[in-house]
């Protein structure tokens, strides 16, 4: 593979996550504006770890993503008493706020940016990917999968058949930011040099968009979001600075065409019923 | 085994519930009927800990439940079903079901692990059970939100029953139901009583409240106005201004 497809197929690992990691908070009715910033914790702790403290990159990875974890249920806390618009405001709030400091933090190079991490593998990065698919395919097809569906259908509704509505909203958050944390120190550990700037708003509204575009009501539709518009952009180099306005007219047209996103949940049930279709023999 | 004490309930300076003191016992069927606006669904949203009371307290089997969060009390054996049908609207007839089961199985993240375990297989018996108890067996795989309305109404009793509960409170189930569906439903209500349920039940069809009920409270303006059998209730002229109205006016 080339350097320039390697490049592409690794982003494309990230932004994978980055779409899960929003996903994960979608579950129960959280939309983040702020998964940057979480995006940011993992990669600049990470990045810190390796390359000041010597640590191996495997732990430092999964240190960055655990701080990402506990930062997020500190956020996810004030957050349960928020919804809809005011819920992506806190988080954008978050967000910037994690960048900013980033920039005037002068153990991790403040506005010079950090420079050193390396060591990332499209093997690592698509290890994670495939830990975090396995996952979610666990979650979907479990009862603890359902009590989620049934706290973003209605969480007045599912307390009173006895769910933990906060512990399952503040679980999902939790995830969130953990797997963003993940992504993070990978993209660090790819990219050799991080700066704030690289974790700013845009960041964290394509994440979101990946999963609206894909579909909000699977994994899958996630993950096929952050597929295409990681390869989008490399087909339309041609088109040179009119990209961005053909994002946006793509983005318009398929919320006309499939406001629910490309994948829903009868497509997966239809296709999951097929592929086992072909393993259990039927009629005479 | 439901002991209301000296319960009030304000919003902001609006009294909605003063003062109601109320004990059902167990296996009956006790009924709860006023004009709107009465607070009768006011009450069903403190006993299930949708809101806390203003003052009083509210005992079940003699343990205090005033001030527990809404999924504790339904832990507790107490389930409810909402006046306008509010079912889970992504999940099919059985896993609305299934998801209220899940207290009663291992759901945590331990559920991602989970093949089938004995347990596992006796909560799909139950859950099939259900359905064709309450006549949804044919629309076992449709989405509910696909339902008529006289099923959704019944798949909404399934869910709730699917807790198991000890006490069950509905809201209005026979509300926008046909002669022959409430009658239906009648016969339903009946049978819970039969495997143990309490029920507490807001309803404006008298036929059904006087046909089921073995006590019946009157609320009015958020008071309660009296208590008794359908009977002394039919009699009392109290009632009768406040609700049910008089023939010779």
């Amino acid at each position: 593979m080339s350097v320039y497809m390697q490049g592409i197929v690794a982003l494309m690992g990230v932004n994978i996550l980055m779409a899960l990691s929003v996903y994960a908070m979608i579950t129960t009715d959280q939309v983040s504006l702020g998964n940057a910033g979480f995006m940011a914790i993992g990669a600049y702790a990470s990045a810190y770890l390796t390359v000041k403290v010597g640590m191996p990159i495997l732990p430092a990875l999964l240190s960055g993503a655990f701080l990402s974890f506990i930062i997020g249920i500190g956020v996810g806390i004030p957050a349960l008493r928020l919804e809809g618009l005011y819920l992506v405001m806190a988080t954008f709030g978050f967000g910037e706020v994690v960048r900013t400091f980033f920039l005037n933090f002068e153990p991790t190079g403040g506005a010079y940016g950090f420079r050193g991490p390396m060591g990332t593998t499209l093997l690592l990065i698509y290890g994670w990917v495939f830990s975090m698919v396995l996952l979610f395919w666990l979650l979907s097809h479990s009862r603890m999968g359902r009590s989620l569906d049934a706290v973003r259908d209605d969480p007045e509704v599912a307390s009173s058949i006895g769910l933990n509505v906060t512990l399952l909203k503040l679980g999902t958050f939790g995830l969130g930011a953990f797997i963003a944390g993940a992504a993070g120190g990978l993209y660090a550990h790819y990219m050799f040099y991080i700066e704030s700037n690289n974790f700013n708003i845009l960041v964290s509204s394509m994440a979101i968009l990946y999963v609206i575009l894909g579909g909000m009501y699977t994994f899958w539709g996630a993950i096929l979001g952050a597929v295409i518009f990681s390869i989008l952009p490399e087909l339309l180099r041609f088109m040179a600075d009119w990209r961005l306005s053909f994002y946006g007219a793509i983005l318009v047209v398929m919320i006309i065409l499939r406001p629910y996103g490309i994948i829903t949940r009868p497509m997966v049930k239809w296709v999951e019923n097929w592929i086992g279709g072909l393993f259990t023999r039927t009629g005479p | 085994m439901l002991e209301i004490k000296n319960i009030s309930k304000s919003f902001g300076g609006l009294m909605a519930l003063r003062d109601i003191s109320l004990d059902v016992a167990e296996r009956q069927i006790y009924g709860l009927i006023g004009p709107n606006g009465a607070g009768k669904t006011t009450l069903f949203n403190l006993i299930t800990g949708y809101y806390p009371a203003t003052e009083g307290a509210i005992r079940f089997f003699g343990q205090e439940i005033t001030g527990l969060r809404a999924h504790k009390i339904a832990r507790l054996g107490i389930a409810r079903t909402f006046q306008n049908i509010r079912l889970f609207g992504t999940m099919t007839v059985k896993e609305n079901i299934q998801v209220a089961q899940n207290i009663h199985a291992r759901s945590g993240v331990s559920s991602l692990f989970q093949m089938y375990s004995a347990r596992e297989r006796r909560l799909r018996q139950e859950a099939d059970e259900l359905m064709n108890r309450l006549g949804l067996w044919e629309k076992r795989d449709e989405q509910s939100p696909s339902l008529s309305y006289g099923e959704q109404r019944r798949l909404e009793i399934a869910r709730a029953l699917a807790l198991k509960p000890k006490l069950l409170l509905l809201d209005e189930p026979a509300a926008g139901m046909n002669e022959a569906e409430s009658a239906d439903l009648l016969e339903r209500i009946r049978e819970l009583r039969e495997t143990g349920i309490t029920v507490l039940l807001i309803e404006h069809d008298m036929k059904v409240v006087m046909g089921i009920c073995d006590r019946i409270a009157v609320l009015s303006f958020g008071e309660l106005i009296t208590q008794g059998t359908p009977e002394e209730i039919q009699a009392n002229d109290a009632v009768i201004d406040a609700y049910l109205g008089r023939e010779d006016d």
